[in-house]
């Protein structure tokens, strides 16, 4: 046999081996609902942007999110309906006074260099997140998680050792916290809490995250990264879950214009890419097994701007609701977006767990009555074709912001005869011109943080830094201070509801859904979760 | 509505019988430049187009700003061209009369094409002229700020003149005019250094003609070829340019539009099948351009002091 | 001519740093900050991140440390957006990625432009010169964000024979679209330039001259026309080449080739402050470094020029 023959044979062998060991001859079977599965188990998808990182304790965006949590596994993951479900941790108790949780972790977790995960790397993570050296601008996170010690760590008034976090011993992790947190343990599914491997960020600092340097302990280990282009992952075999792992690759695209990714999505060069705002009626009328449109944890509203400094003529709560009940939000969600959106007259997203939708007077008028009432209460407020309002109307520059700015431009032209002065702004500029208060009427968007109401609700106190209107109430204050300690705060958060109906120091616009286009062989996504958290291992492709 | 060939050729008749009675500088080129027909034509059609921009919004009902809400979502089929709805150009992807839009969007692209042209000949042409011509250390420190304006991070220029001076159209030509000569400099001062160097200029410097009349009077006529060939090449960049202001927030802004943002908009509606989104706006670009490069052509031509 | 370009790089140092404290300083001034977002972070959380990154620090201070850096150890910094990564990463990564399909896209608008502008000028007012006219003026007008698009429509989605994106390494396949999008509107510009230099340069005295005596017409283009003609033309090339090598920022994005041009649009948006800086030092080197290789091909065609 020559040199040649035998480089060919040995070849063709053990690509004969790698893909008989795994799936033999294609014919392979979902180990659960006993479907046929695919040879080709890649999975490829669009990413927006670049994330800023991809080390846990630094992640910030939810693209990043979605790479972390398939690198590396935190104390519990969500399953498809957004439950919580074991991860590295097998179960916990807490103590009466709801203050001390205590996990019990799994002694079969492996980092992808087959050393264990101990309590310890979840101690040397959260201490890690917190501390002032690392700066991390999710710090905050370990903050509202409510852990002891949090805020003296983040600002430097105590040493990160000082949190309130310790490993009894390698499979026992305690918390300590400073108050009762009613939903502490779902937020464990969030990437900040997720373990880092110290030796490997000692030995390389912040290198670490780059392939070949990085240690994770989830079902994928990073193995290709080139930034503003592509992420690739492949399954881990050291993960103690990894048999039940069915995906073989991902890879995640950066492609920033959504148009682009739709193109390359229909040429079958993608498994998943965004559907362009107004575009989902046309595609799910021709790829109806592709299109899907979920609800997604977000809410589109705009606020108003209410500072003493601020435009006179919004101080009054009449005028204000009368702009906000001239928006059919029907033509926004059904004709402008046309994704399935759903019209918001609640700042809380209607899918929010535990959370019921309140009743509010303008969510069952039609559309007629409210422009009546709308046109009403602005003559009462003494405005009129001899003396129209005129509203600045703030956005940052994006296409789908811009459909919504001059639908509701042209309904209170059309309704009120309200003029408007559209401006958009390039997104620092807008935020700083927000945050100080240069607007009349701005544009915002909030996403849950965690699958709970006062993840919205929160923004209406007084004092919430993301407070942009500057909406000053005490009786809101105080109901949402209520809100944290009550057995059941729905009471609390429908009554805040209700003030800001009356009030109305923003308008909500409508509650987001997540428009996506999925390769039909694609199973497994979880399109009941409420936070689109979704794991690559649980997906797997099918034979067609 | 073109002209007819015989008309351009009596206007050229007259024109030779204006050049019996002796030949001004301006004359003679005004006869050269009629004598090229594609030149001639291009003028009319880009007066044509200038017409349509002032006053085509009187041919239609529609105002650019008014949202159909019946259209809305719906203008794939409901939108499309027709004479029956009045939308001549459609509708766009929010529901507005496209040939309205068309029409301010031609109107506010001709006036930034204008004034980056303008400024880029005259500020551009004099700073390399006259940079090339002294030579030197002048040349040297003149030569070095284009260097550095041309490295800048422009955008933050732009933002620093929208939170200064707030939004305006006039900022949006500041913008526009800032950028646009420095290129032409470039050309302007290399295409100078082998000027001066001929006999004319010599020999005016040799009879103590003052350096400024030497630059205006003997170097930039002979500079005219590139200028005008390159002002031309300028003006779609500038106009495409121009969204790219817009989008910062410092140039127009909804309900007002451009040929750039129109186009923009046609291009990623493309795969939507609505063509004429891209197809109207694009038809009007592409038209100025043509019209524009046959009209630099002509100017060329007409004005090469070396044919004299 | 030596000392001539020495004297030249050593103004490029002050020059350099007269860029780099203005661009710091309309940076500072412009609103906005790397670490704003839709969520502003807590202020605790704010001083920890410009503690890091040195932004606590007196203005004139930055600017001093950043040089400083730079200058000795060659050091621009961690980016402020990528945390992951430095500058050097960023720039390491993706001006290799310019520079390849930027080269070619220079390789070809020179090539197509020159020989399309010399074959108009030569043949004016035919039909080749219509043709040729038209085909620049196609090229110029359709913008590359609207050429691109088509590019991806055609070949990817309904002929199937290019990958929609991506760079893989600067493999042939990926490379022909951004090439071809990226260098038609040079080309139409260089074609241009050339036409009308070309035509100037066939009406002067020693060119009819040179026709005169009956010299061939291939020869008298290539020995006498094409020097002179080639003088403007070189003047547009160092800016061209500097933007093409530099990037676009729309090939960057329709073809997600991870190229510069989208790093220094988006650390603008994100006043990713230190990757701003990195590669406005690196246009600015290469603008000057052009500009100067141009000046010094002007003195070799037209010996008379004198600096």
């Amino acid at each position: 046999m020559t040199l040649k023959t035998r480089l060919l044979a040995t070849s063709a062998a053990i690509m004969i081996a790698t893909t008989g060991a795994v799936y033999a001859d294609g014919h392979a079977t979902h180990p659960v609902t006993g479907e046929t599965l695919a040879s080709d188990q890649t999975f490829t998808y669009r990413d927006l942007d670049e994330s800023p990182s991809i080390d846990p304790g630094m992640a910030e965006d939810s693209a990043g999110g979605d790479i972390v949590r398939d690198l590396f596994e935190g104390l519990f993951n969500q399953d498809a309906a957004g439950n919580l479900e074991p991860g590295v941790a097998t179960g916990y108790v807490v103590s009466g006074d709801n203050l001390v949780y205590t996990f019990t972790l799994r002694d079969n977790a492996k980092w992808s260099n087959g050393d264990p995960v101990t309590a310890g790397d979840f101690e040397y993570a959260w201490k890690r997140a917190a501390s002032p050296a690392l700066a991390s601008p999710y710090s905050w996170f370990i903050e509202l998680m409510s852990v002891e010690n949090a805020s003296a760590v983040i600002a430097g008034d105590m040493e990160p050792s000082a949190l309130g976090i310790s490993a009894t011993d390698d499979t026992t992790l305690e918390v300590r916290l400073s108050q009762p947190l009613p939903y502490f343990t779902q937020m464990l599914t969030h990437y900040t809490t997720f373990p880092v491997h110290q030796a490997t960020v000692d030995a390389f600092g912040s290198d670490w995250t780059k392939p070949g340097n990085m240690v994770s302990n989830g079902a994928y280990v990073l193995t290709q990264h080139v930034p503003q282009e592509k992420l690739v992952r492949e399954r881990n075999p050291m993960y103690w879950d990894n048999e039940n792992t069915i995906i073989e690759k991902v890879t995640s695209l950066v492609i920033n214009d959504e148009n682009v990714a739709l193109t390359r999505y229909l040429a079958g060069e993608l498994d998943r890419t965004d559907v362009p705002a107004g575009q989902f009626p046309r595609l799910s009328a021709e790829y109806p097994a592709q299109a899907m449109s979920v609800p997604y944890a977000c809410s589109y509203y705009y606020m108003f701007n209410l500072r003493d400094n601020g435009p006179e003529e919004l101080k009054d709560p009449d005028v204000r609701k009368a702009l906000s009940l001239a928006i059919d939000r029907d033509i926004i969600t059904e004709n402008v977006l046309a994704g399935g959106q759903k019209s918001a007259y609640t700042f809380t997203h209607w899918a929010t767990a535990g959370f019921e939708t309140p009743d509010i007077p303008m969510a069952s008028m039609t559309q007629a009555a409210r422009n009546e009432m709308a046109k009403d209460l602005l003559a009462q407020a003494g405005y009129g074709a001899d003396n129209p309002l005129t509203i600045d109307l703030v956005y940052n520059t994006d296409e789908a912001h811009k459909s919504v700015a001059v639908a509701i431009s042209q309904m209170w032209k059309q309704t009120l005869g309200v003029e408007t002065t559209l401006a958009n702004q390039e997104w620092q500029t807008f935020l700083e011109a927000r945050s100080n208060g240069d607007f009349d009427v701005a544009r915002g968007g909030w996403c849950a943080d965690y699958n709970e109401a006062s993840t919205f609700l929160d923004l209406m106190q007084s004092a919430s830094g993301y407070n942009d209107s500057k909406y000053v109430n005490p009786e809101v204050d105080a109901l949402l201070a209520d809100a944290k300690t009550a057995d059941n705060p729905q009471a609390d958060y429908t009554a805040v509801e209700q003030i800001i109906a009356v009030d109305t120091p923003i308008m909500p616009i409508y509650h987001y859904a997540s428009v996506k286009m999925f390769a039909e062989n694609l199973e497994g996504w979880p399109f009941e979760n409420f936070q689109q958290n979704w794991y690559s291992r649980d997906l797997y492709k099918i034979a067609k | 509505m073109l002209p007819n060939p015989s008309t351009v050729e009596s206007v050229a008749a007259a024109m030779d019988m204006a050049e019996l009675r002796g030949r001004s500088l301006w004359a003679d080129a005004r006869t050269r430049f009629s004598r090229n027909k594609a030149a001639v034509v291009s003028l009319v059609l880009l007066i044509l187009i200038g017409a349509f921009a002032v006053f085509g919004s009187y041919l239609t009902t529609h105002e650019r700003d008014f949202i159909d809400f019946s259209l809305t979502g719906r203008y794939a089929y409901l939108g499309v061209p027709s004479f029956e709805t009045g939308h001549y150009f459609g509708t766009d992807a929010d529901g507005r009369d496209l040939y309205a839009r068309t029409v301010q969007g031609t109107g506010i692209s001709l006036m930034v094409g204008a004034v980056g042209a303008l400024v880029a000949v005259t500020v551009g042409t004099l700073y390399g002229a006259t940079a090339g011509y002294f030579g030197g250390r002048i040349d040297g420190a003149m030569m070095r700020i284009v260097d550095i304006l041309m490295s800048i991070p422009f955008m933050f220029v732009l933002i620093l003149m929208l939170v200064i001076f707030g939004r305006s159209i006039f900022m949006l030509f500041l913008g526009i005019g800032l950028i646009s000569w420095l290129d032409m400099a470039r050309i302007a001062r290399g295409q100078t250094m082998t000027i001066k160097n001929k006999e004319f200029v010599e020999a005016a410097h040799a009879i103590g003609v003052h350096p400024a009349k030497i630059i205006l009077r003997h170097i930039v006529p002979n500079l005219l070829g590139i200028v005008i060939v390159y002002a031309t090449l300028l003006i779609p960049n500038m106009i495409i340019f121009e969204s790219f202001i817009s989008y910062l927030g410092l140039g127009v802004q909804e309900p007002d539009t451009s040929l750039g943002a129109l186009i923009g908009e046609g291009a990623r509606n493309m795969g939507n099948g609505v063509l004429w989104q891209l197809f109207f706006p694009l038809f009007f670009f592409v038209m100025t351009i043509f019209a524009l490069f046959f009209v630099g052509d002509g100017l060329r031509d007409a004005l090469d002091p070396k044919d004299r | 001519m030596f000392i001539f370009v020495a004297r030249r790089l050593a103004v490029a140092i002050p020059t350099l740093l007269i860029l780099v404290v203005l661009s710091f300083v309309l940076m500072y001034a412009a609103p906005g900050g790397p670490f704003n977002s839709e969520r502003p972070l807590p202020p605790e959380v704010l001083r920890n991140i410009e503690a890091k990154y040195g932004l606590d620090q007196p203005f004139w201070k930055q600017i001093v440390n950043y040089v400083v850096g730079v200058v000795t150890q060659f050091d621009f910094g961690p980016s402020f957006q990528y945390k992951d990564r430095t500058v050097n990463d960023v720039i390491a990564q993706g001006f290799p990625v310019t520079l390849t399909y930027g080269f070619w896209s220079f390789v070809v608008a020179v090539t197509v432009g020159v020989s399309l502008g010399v074959a108009a000028a030569i043949k004016q007012n035919t039909w080749l010169d219509y043709l040729a006219v038209g085909i620049s003026i196609g090229a110029q007008v359709l913008p590359n964000f609207v050429m691109a698009p088509i590019l991806l429509l055609v070949f990817t989605l309904w002929l199937g024979w290019l990958p929609g994106g991506g760079w893989n390494g600067g493999q042939w396949e990926y490379l022909i679209m951004p090439v071809l999008a990226l260098s038609t509107s040079y080309m139409a510009s260089i074609a241009r330039i050339t036409r009308s230099s070309m035509l100037e340069v066939l009406n002067t005295n020693f060119i009819r001259t040179a026709q005169a005596k009956g010299l061939p017409m291939r020869r008298v283009i290539w020995h006498h026309a094409m020097k002179p003609a080639m003088l403007p033309v070189l003047s547009y090339l160092g800016p061209a080449f500097v933007g093409m090598i530099t990037g676009s920022v729309v090939i960057d994005v329709i073809f997600s080739t991870g190229g510069i041009g989208q790093f220094f649009v988006n650390s603008a948006f994100n006043r990713d402050y230190s990757v701003i800086m990195g590669i406005t030092i690196l246009v600015g080197t290469l603008t000057i470094l052009f500009n100067l290789a141009v000046d010094i091909l002007y003195a070799w065609i037209d010996p008379k020029i004198r600096y």
